[in-house]
């Protein structure tokens, strides 16, 4: 039995299960010359355009950039800058449609190029000489990412420390129409091997695996012309069949082995690059050029050319059509990558990015839009066709149930997503599309389950310290009252203000009380109102805020401006509030007015005296509707809607709690005196005579109103 | 006398396979959380008390105790579902009064706030910083979107918005896709 | 101009579910002429009311669901139950039984159990079951083949024997059933058994003219017929070929140890193959992709079963044929057969492993 190295060596191909056979359709791009476009009037560069993170961004609007000047810069190993892929000017940094099948805006950034295609300086590497953290370092500021589809950060792929066998170029190019990798090769073998040399020198293999379709024989026949120099360079043809460029797929033809699940393909000694990042780190290391542009096969029965485009990263899709003579249909499917596993654009102003391989415009009689979905007959195609064994149409029943267990259990996340089954499938049922959905949800709940725990987590750690402190803080209490007894006893004397503490403390417990066991019908009122109060609010800022642009003479400072929102505000929901709020509260009312009248002096203090206002009017809101019925709230409500009726109730609620005040204060007249003389010599011990003539006040109105 | 032996023989077979069972729970006896604990594991532990409960913890103490499943508007219909398998009861609809909401999150003006701590003080998971006097801030990734500070606050700075989509959350809705449409 | 979002994959195979089922039926035909050729024209009219009966009742079903009619009408699947049923029953049984069967077939195996995909069990041997168990009489009258026949039928003798029971000459359906020298012919399958049970050894049944060499006169070239539809439909890869082969070949092996054993009671392997419904079941029935298993084991486990079903059941059973029970059997099982022949999905290790 020959060992593995030395079947790959006698040039064994093996085979994976299923896979299918469309049409390729490539002659109509593949025997063409690369063509170059012309530069496009704007470029449209999303920051991010691999898996990972974005850069930090380096350049703002107005900026002039030379070509291959890093527009953001690595600042992690996720990370991967984009380039300035000509020189110009940067116009915006804004968010625009994301060449991703969801069509959500990114952060993409702009630049009208100057024509002038002014170079940065730049600094070739030789690769023999340099070290490892150099080229790798070199790699990544050159914005390098797989140019296979997937877009994972090729520094990273490259930088493994795991012993690595074989290194897979990928030039399979399995989609049909697609022959951008095609073209690359006839036209640039050479310097694809250098770049395979560099990625050799990164990854120490045992042997390069070259992986080509056999229906790419020119292409094939250039490599093999260019590695013969290399004898562990192995040049190998798979036969035509969707999907051998799969990564998995590709490895198990060439090498028999299959990647664990849950693995990734070093982790068995397999390193796997794109032809096109082979050539890129080539042209990244050799010529210090970072990846500004890309080869993209620009194909379909709409188009008058059909050819394969050298474009700059960034160039819209719609200037790419126009070059290569786009005739729209009425309902034109505008295609990003190949038939199979490309998605449809919405809009055609998405630029070309590192991914980018093909732009496919077909006409409706070349790829027919699917028609009406069909029951599923069982018939078992899709499993047939499966290049991971999978059992599609069990994914389908369970993915229709979102029974994520059976669909785990059936090994759903395996799915390579390459649309075998649904090409197969009789009824026409777009099965890739069930599992994205299938797959989406599942990661959402994964990602809803982690926060969840970590909600709970520190929900608990929050329990935690919440009951230590309060422990904390009975510990020292209980301290403190012993030291104040103790000095108590040592004096001998009662104190006259810490009966009245106590008083005030009963009182306040007694509120607490009310409110503490509110209806839930009630708060729902109360958040309702609130409700209606933020957007009388919103109103008046607005209204703030139009009053300056109208009459800027007089109301040029925005600031004084928001000082007069805030006091109205806080005037408006005074008066609101101050219909439903009883006796009691009055006096608060009265003592914010002077507040909110001294405003007017300082901007700051006057939001916080309306924000105190607003506490206190709230506060009092509360209480009363705590203990209140319904229909009063009713009122309230009313009564909010027309500011002028409810001054009018707030000034009589103000002139019964004053008369209701008139009559606390005639019994003990002595000892309210005493008290505004205490007041005079200690605001602190004023503050609590106001407290107790209110509390007295508000006794005095229960008792009357009772 | 044949009414006697009959008896003898059901009740020492009741006896026996009386024993047997007996000896089965004791010897084969599965460890298991606590039902409560499995019920707190599936909750979505935002913490909202949108149940009526103060607290996921509560209310799954709640559900062991026979209380409906259907009251949580966070967890949404998997939720039910998983308490429903776990539960051994049918799934039913969200409680009609309460419905299921967009994932939203808190967000404070900033200019607006007066440093209150109010906020902080009500948030259940911490997800809420700032220093008494001095403005606060959501930690968007730890906020639970309970809606719990939006009540305390004295200024009615804090919204609840809308998480808004990323490409990697996308769950590939591909009628919502605003298409443009060129004349 | 507006662009149109759809899901990758943009291109598919041109073949529909309503194609797949058309091939099938026409498939069928090579058998369905020489029935009809050595069997009398019977059959056409059984194919015709079985036709009409499914499209009717399919309708009326999908009316009553609340679904488009056109759209399923056009699947072609109705048309397929009710071809593999008229095929199956006596080609003059009266006309209400090809009717009650197609009916049942339609309304309750097929769209009581949520329409097209979501049978557990095959509609046309469902209902062929329900009118054996009913109707025993009516649907074991086979005529004797052509060559035997005592009494040739016009086209319009067969209209009248199927809606009367009476050829227009006025034969009565048993009368027609006797050959020239007035016996009453039963099926080859029938005879032997019958004579089996009064003691016949299995070489002195053969000499009866009902059979043929081997097999039974006329049955052997439906049989082959159908092999050929079946040959066709694995050509055209409509059907996999491993449910056919495991049926024949399980058949074949049971039976030739059967008759080695004991060579006077039990038929040879090429009596089964080619006698009553082999091919048909084999390559037609037992193929129908909604009720059969789904993996590759599955598949040729579920038709090991059936041809292990059917040779039990013809040899020791009550019933002269057994494809239809053997079917519906195996379709019971077909849940846990996909369910323990799940195959070893990329990059997990095989299951026995997992254990």
């Amino acid at each position: 039995m020959p060992s593995l190295f030395q079947q790959i060596q006698a040039g064994v191909i093996w085979d994976f299960h299923g896979g299918v056979h469309p049409p390729p359709r490539k002659q109509q791009t593949s025997q063409k010359p690369v063509a170059v476009m012309p530069l496009p009037d704007r470029l449209y560069i999303p920051l991010r355009q691999h898996i990972g993170v974005a850069g930090q961004l380096l350049v703002k609007p107005g900026d002039q950039v030379l070509k291959g000047q890093p527009l953001t810069a690595a600042d992690n190993s996720m990370a991967v800058p984009v380039h300035a892929p000509t020189s110009g000017i940067v116009r915006a940094i804004m968010p625009h449609t994301s060449p991703h099948p969801s069509a959500l805006p990114e952060l993409t950034l702009l630049l009208e190029p100057d024509g002038l295609e002014q170079w940065r300086p730049r600094e070739p590497l030789n690769f023999a000489t340099s070290d490892k953290m150099t080229l790798l370092n070199r790699i990544q500021d050159s914005g390098i990412a797989g140019m296979g589809g997937a877009g994972f950060p090729t520094h990273l792929k490259s930088g493994v420390t795991q012993p690595v066998d074989y290194l897979i170029i990928n030039a399979v190019e399995c989609e049909p129409y697609i022959s951008a990798d095609d073209l690359l090769m006839q036209e640039a073998a050479t310097t694809i091997v250098k770049g395979i040399d560099i990625l050799c020198r990164l990854l120490n293999p045992k042997a390069v695996l070259i992986g080509i379709e056999d229906d790419k024989p020119i292409a094939a026949a250039a490599m093999m012309a260019a590695c013969n120099q290399r004898e562990n360079y192995l040049v190998r043809t798979v036969p035509t069949k969707y999907p051998s460029g799969g990564e998995k797929q590709l490895i198990q033809l060439l090498t028999n082995k299959e990647v664990p699940n849950g693995r990734r393909p070093v982790d068995i000694g397999i390193v796997m690059q794109n032809v096109g990042t082979a050539f890129a780190i080539a042209q990244a290391v050799l010529d210090d050029q970072p990846l500004l542009s890309r080869i993209v096969t620009v194909a379909g029965d709409t188009l008058s050319q059909p050819q394969n485009v050298l474009a700059l990263l960034g160039t819209p899709v719609s200037a790419l059509l126009d070059f290569c003579g786009f005739q729209p249909e009425s309902s034109q499917r505008v295609i990003m990558g190949g038939p199979m596993m490309g998605f449809a654009l919405a809009d055609l102003s998405v630029p070309v990015v590192k991914t980018t391989n093909c732009i496919l415009a077909p006409s409706a009689q070349e790829l027919p839009a699917d028609t009406k979905e069909m029951p599923c007959i069982r018939c078992s195609s899709c499993a047939d066709a499966c290049p991971a064994s999978l059992l599609p149409q069990q994914l389908l029943w369970y993915s229709k149930a979102k029974d994520t267990n059976k669909l785990a259990e059936y090994n759903l996340a395996d799915c390579i997503e390459c649309g075998a089954c649904a090409y197969v499938c009789p009824s026409e049922i777009p099965l890739v599309q069930y599992y994205r959905v299938a797959k989406a949800e599942i990661r959402e709940q994964q990602r809803e389950a982690l926060k969840a725990e970590q909600a709970k987590a520190r929900f608990e750690a929050r329990n935690a310290r919440l009951e230590r402190e309060k422990q904390q803080r009975a510990e020292r209490n209980q301290q403190l009252a012993a030291a104040r007894q103790q000095q108590q006893l040592a004096s001998g004397a009662s104190d006259a203000v810490a009966d009245a503490l106590a008083r005030i403390k009963a009182r306040q417990a007694q509120q607490t009380d009310g409110a503490a066991g509110p209806d839930k019908a009630v708060i729902q009122a109360e958040r309702e109102q609130k409700k209606q109060q933020a957007r009388e609010y919103q109103q008046q800022k607005a209204a703030a805020n139009t009053e300056p642009a109208a009459q800027p003479a007089s109301d040029a400072d925005s600031k004084a401006a928001a000082v007069a929102a805030a006091v109205a505000r806080a005037k408006a929901k005074k008066a609101a509030d101050s219909v439903k709020t009883d006796d009691a509260i009055s006096p608060a009312t009265a003592t914010d007015k002077p507040a909110a009248d001294s405003s007017t002096t300082d901007p700051r203090q006057a939001a916080i005296a309306a924000a105190i206002a607003r506490a206190k009017a709230k506060k009092a809101g509360a209480t009363e509707v705590a203990t209140s019925p319904a229909p009063e709230i009713s009122t309230a409500d009313t009564s909010t809607t027309d500011p002028r009726k409810a001054a009018v109730a707030a000034a009589l609620a103000r002139a019964k709690a004053k008369k209701a005040a008139g009559h606390a204060t005639s019994p003990e007249p002595a000892t309210d005196a005493a008290a505004a003389e205490q007041a005079i010599e200690d605001p602190r011990k004023a503050a609590i005579a106001a407290a107790i003539a209110r509390a007295k006040a508000k006794k005095q109105a229960d008792s009357e109103n009772s | 006398m044949t009414l006697l032996t009959a008896l003898i023989a059901l009740g020492s077979l009741a006896l026996i396979f009386g024993a047997v069972l007996g000896y089965a729970a004791i010897r084969f006896k599965v460890e298991s959380d606590p039902l409560v604990e499995q019920i707190d594991d599936i909750l979505p532990q935002t913490q909202c008390g949108q149940c009526g409960y103060p607290g996921c913890r509560p209310y799954a103490e709640a559900i062991a105790n026979g209380d409906d499943i259907n009251k949580c508007p966070p967890g949404g219909e998997a939720t039910i579902r998983k308490l429903a398998d776990l539960m051994g009861v049918d799934a039913k609809p969200l409680d009609a009064a309460q419905t299921e909401a967009v994932k939203r999150v808190a967000y404070i003006r900033e200019d607006e706030c007066i440093g209150c701590t109010k906020c902080i003080q009500a948030c259940p998971v911490d997800a809420i910083v700032g220093a008494s006097k001095l403005m606060h801030t959501v930690l968007v990734d730890e906020c639970t979107g309970c809606d719990l500070c939006v009540e305390p606050c004295p200024v009615d700075c804090i919204d609840m918005v809308p998480l808004s989509a990323t490409p990697e959350r996308w769950k590939w809705d591909l009628t919502a896709i605003p298409v443009k449409v060129v004349e | 101009m507006s662009f149109k979002i759809a899901s990758s994959p943009h291109q598919r195979i041109s073949r529909s579910t309503a194609q797949i089922m058309r091939i099938v039926t026409l498939a069928c035909l090579p058998g369905i002429a020489v029935q009809a050729v050595l069997f009398g024209y019977g059959v056409l009219i059984q194919l015709l009311l079985a036709i009409v009966t499914a499209w009717l009742s399919e309708a009326a079903v999908l009316k009553l669901r609340g679904k488009a009619v056109l759209p399923s009408l056009k699947d072609n699947s109705a048309l397929l139950t009710a071809v593999l049923l008229a095929i199956s029953i006596p080609p003059y049984a009266p006309w209400w039984l090809v009717v009650i069967g197609t009916a049942f077939a339609i309304i309750i195996v097929k769209q009581l159990y949520g329409g097209l995909g979501n049978n557990l069990f095959n509609p046309a041997m469902a209902a062929y079951v329900l009118l054996l168990i009913s109707f025993p009489l009516q649907m074991t009258q086979w005529l004797p083949p052509l060559s035997l026949q005592s009494v040739s039928l016009t086209p319009l003798d067969a209209l009248c024997t199927v809606f009367s029971q009476y050829s227009c000459s006025g034969f009565s359906l048993s009368q027609l059933q006797s050959s020239i020298d007035g016996i009453t012919m039963a099926t080859p399958l029938d005879t032997l058994r019958t004579d089996l049970n009064r003691g016949l050894t299995l070489d002195e049944s053969l000499q009866k003219p009902v059979f043929y060499g081997f097999a039974g006169a006329g049955w052997l070239w439906v049989n082959l017929a159908y092999l050929a539809g079946g040959l066709l439909l694995l050509q055209q890869k409509i059907i996999s070929w491993r449910i056919p082969l495991a049926i024949l070949s399980s058949l074949f092996v049971l039976s030739s140890i059967a008759s080695l054993a004991s060579s006077d009671t039990v038929a040879g392997p090429l009596f089964h193959l080619f006698s009553g419904g082999t091919m048909l079941a084999a390559f037609f029935i037992a193929t129908d992709p909604v009720s059969a298993s789904t993996t590759n084991k599955g598949r040729l486990l579920y038709g090991g079963l059936i041809g292990l079903l059917v040779f039990l059941i013809r040899n020791f059973g009550g019933y002269p044929d057994a494809y239809a029970f053997a079917v519906l059997l195996a379709n019971m099982v077909v849940p846990l057969i996909d369910y323990y022949t799940r195959p070893r999905t990329y990059g997990h290790r095989p299951r026995s492993e997992l254990k």
